[in-house]
């Protein structure tokens, strides 16, 4: 009775898209084709999908508002830059110091996302965003109250370079490692456990899980990954100050969330993508004046894109034109009729279900045919 | 003999008003124990006294003489006291087959870190593999089997109450709690309820404890009853014996004119 077991190539696409994505990059990075600024948005989406993936293992998957994202990366980049900038002179190597600083700003992000989850992982919903926006804004003025000598104050530190020729791919390396790690997880009996924390926290405790636990793990994952986009950040920009990483920079994350789809891993890595895209590429094409477009635009953008996935007037140009069927044409030109399966089991396929995006649209349309009697009739 | 559950003195008040009071049972391992009375008796509340979502203001309840009053509702859970609600809680959007695979998670001979988990290490196959089986195992004995690939909440209400009922089994309980496991079901499915729930006690040899308003469906299960009415015991003992008690008749129907 045992099938062969077949490799799912859905769970490996992303890895193969990412890797032969960085593989290009990096062989055009080489022989010198990519200028700086095409290195530099590169960093950026990197540090995007990082921030993106990682949080939305908390916002998807456990189903817990956190606003506090930038408040770890505000760590991860301070001591994570701090620590490189020490180490530098000692070690020598700048690869070396890369890695340590990352591992030190990851651990430290870490490590606070542990002390603030305790308490605050007891709250619920609204009063958990509120202390992790909170936890977001003491950290930002923690650092911007730090002596000169230690972390520089309002003018930040300064962090030792790495060749910005090979920046990128540690960083998509990194992107890379990250995706094993959470898709593993979430792939797991303990991802299993989270996604039923989500569902229902009540049956999740009366089935035995322990949800503090689980809500911990997530949270301090979630940081220790914020934490190493901080540090890659801190050696992109050779400088950190802390003033970027203020309220705004967390709700940016949480739109490339949201946009993505609510705990759905790539669609996190190609919002993260597309915004850092459009926000880099805004930034350099409208200069001086322009620049107050900038905002306009990209919100422009972003309000668009919601109309048009969830405007329930559009929902007949979506389902024709969506990415599965345009698969689906590539596959099989024609619609054959005698292969279409007629599947019981599909309960969504209940002809007389009404649907509830059709009721909830407003526009429904009594034919005119049902308002005139029958010709038959007279 | 030993009792599996059992009950002293276990009280509740919530700021003055007293839900349950000095309820006393006694359940035997292998029994289906239940526990009735009008609405607003205190029945749910017991339940969510003996699963560690409130925390008792009196007394203790001991499960195969091990006290476990104070304890957290997972720690209960693992302890062996399983549970339904009265309104259907599954994870919505989860397969059937991991709802049930989410009830073995805490179970020792699946037991895999998550940094095994992460890196996937051998074991983390061989424990997946594991689960996946003995999940179909207990699928089938509730004829779930077909549907193990449908959304939890895709399915209809009697599948529903039945997948709750093995997400619970699935944590291998010694007491199971069913609270009103035939509300909003129709005869048939009542019916089919009650040979499911037979069938429960004697594959898994548990007890169980359940509430539920039709005497009928109670009286044709349980071996003994309880009956609570305003938080207190109003009788106990052999279904026959409780039914015809003049207090229980009063409550239930009212007092006859003289």
């Amino acid at each position: 009775m045992k099938t062969p077991k077949k490799i799912k190539w859905k769970h490996f696409i992303n890895y193969i898209v990412i890797g032969v994505f960085t593989l290009i990059f990096s062989l055009l990075s080489v022989t010198n084709s990519l200028d700086l600024l095409q290195k530099f948005l590169l960093e950026k989406i990197a540090i995007s999908i990082l921030l993106s993936v990682s949080l939305g293992l908390v916002v998807g998957f456990l189903g817990e508002l956190s606003l506090g994202h930038a408040g770890f990366m505000c760590i991860g980049a301070y001591l994570g830059g701090k620590a490189a900038s020490i180490l530098e002179p000692i070690l020598g190597s700048t690869l070396l110091t890369l890695t340590i600083s990352l591992v030190i700003g990851g651990v430290s992000a870490l490590i606070s996302g542990l002390i603030i989850g305790l308490p605050a992982l007891r709250l619920k919903g609204d009063y958990l965003a509120i202390v992790t926006l909170a936890f977001g804004e003491i950290v930002k003025t923690l650092f911007l109250n730090s002596s000169e000598d230690s972390f520089g104050g309002p003018t930040g530190i300064n962090t030792p370079r790495f060749d910005n020729k090979y920046l990128f791919i540690v960083g998509f390396v990194l992107v890379l490692f990250m995706l094993f790690v959470i898709q593993n997880l979430i792939r797991s009996k303990h991802g299993r456990a989270i996604t039923a924390i989500r569902d229902s926290e009540i049956a999740a405790r009366a089935t035995g899980i322990n949800v503090v636990k689980y809500k911990l793990l997530v949270f301090a994952l979630s940081a220790f990954f914020a934490g190493i986009a901080g540090v890659l950040y801190s050696y992109s920009n050779y400088t950190v100050q802390c003033t970027k990483f203020d309220y705004n920079y967390s709700i940016e994350i949480l739109v490339m969330v949201v946009l993505g789809g609510m705990g759905n891993i790539n669609g996190s890595i190609i919002s993260a993508l597309l915004i850092t895209f459009l926000q880099v590429e805004l930034a350099s094409i409208l200069t001086g004046n322009l620049a107050v477009l900038q905002n306009i635009l990209y919100a422009l953008v972003l309000i668009l894109i919601v109309i048009y996935n969830n405007a329930p007037s559009l929902k007949g140009f979506r389902d024709k034109y969506n990415f599965k069927n345009l698969i689906k044409r590539l596959r099989k030109q024609k619609f054959d009729p005698s292969k279409e399966i007629d599947d019981e089991a599909k309960w969504d396929r209940v002809p007389t279900k009404i649907e509830m995006n059709e009721v909830l649209s407003l526009d429904i349309k009594v034919e005119e045919s049902t308002l005139k009697p029958d010709k038959g009739d007279k | 003999m030993e009792y599996i559950l059992s009950t002293k003195n276990l009280g509740i008040s919530f700021g003055g008003l007293k839900a349950c009071e000095n309820v006393n049972m006694d359940i035997l391992p292998n029994e289906i124990y239940g526990l009735i009375g009008p609405n607003g008796a205190g029945k749910t509340t017991l339940f969510n006294i003996i699963t560690g979502v409130y925390q008792p203001t009196w007394g203790d309840f001991y499960l195969n003489g091990e006290r476990l009053t104070g304890l957290k509702q997972e720690k209960i859970c693992n302890k062996g006291i399983a549970r339904t609600f009265q309104n259907i809680r599954l994870f919505n959007n989860m397969t059937v087959i991991r709802n049930v695979m989410v009830g073995l998670t805490n179970k020792s001979e699946y037991k895999c870190t998550f940094f095994e988990s992460m890196f996937r290490f051998r074991r983390h196959f061989k424990v997946e593999k594991e689960m996946r089986e003995k999940a179909k195992e207990i699928l089938d004995i509730f004829g779930l089997l077909p549907e193990r690939n449908n959304l939890a909440c895709n399915l209809p209400y009697g599948m529903q109450r039945k997948l709750e009922i093995a997400r619970a089994l699935a944590t291998s309980p010694k007491l199971l709690l069913l609270d009103e496991p035939a509300a909003g079901m129709n005869p048939n499915e009542t019916m089919e309820l009650v040979e499911t729930i037979k069938l429960i006690k004697e594959k898994f040899n548990i007890g169980i404890l359940l509430i539920d308003h039709d005497l009928k469906f109670v009286s044709g299960l349980c071996d003994r009853i309880t009956v609570l009415n305003f938080g207190q015991v109003l009788a106990q003992g052999k279904v026959q014996d409780v039914l015809n008690n003049k207090d229980v008749i009063e409550a239930y129907i009212g007092r006859e004119s003289d």
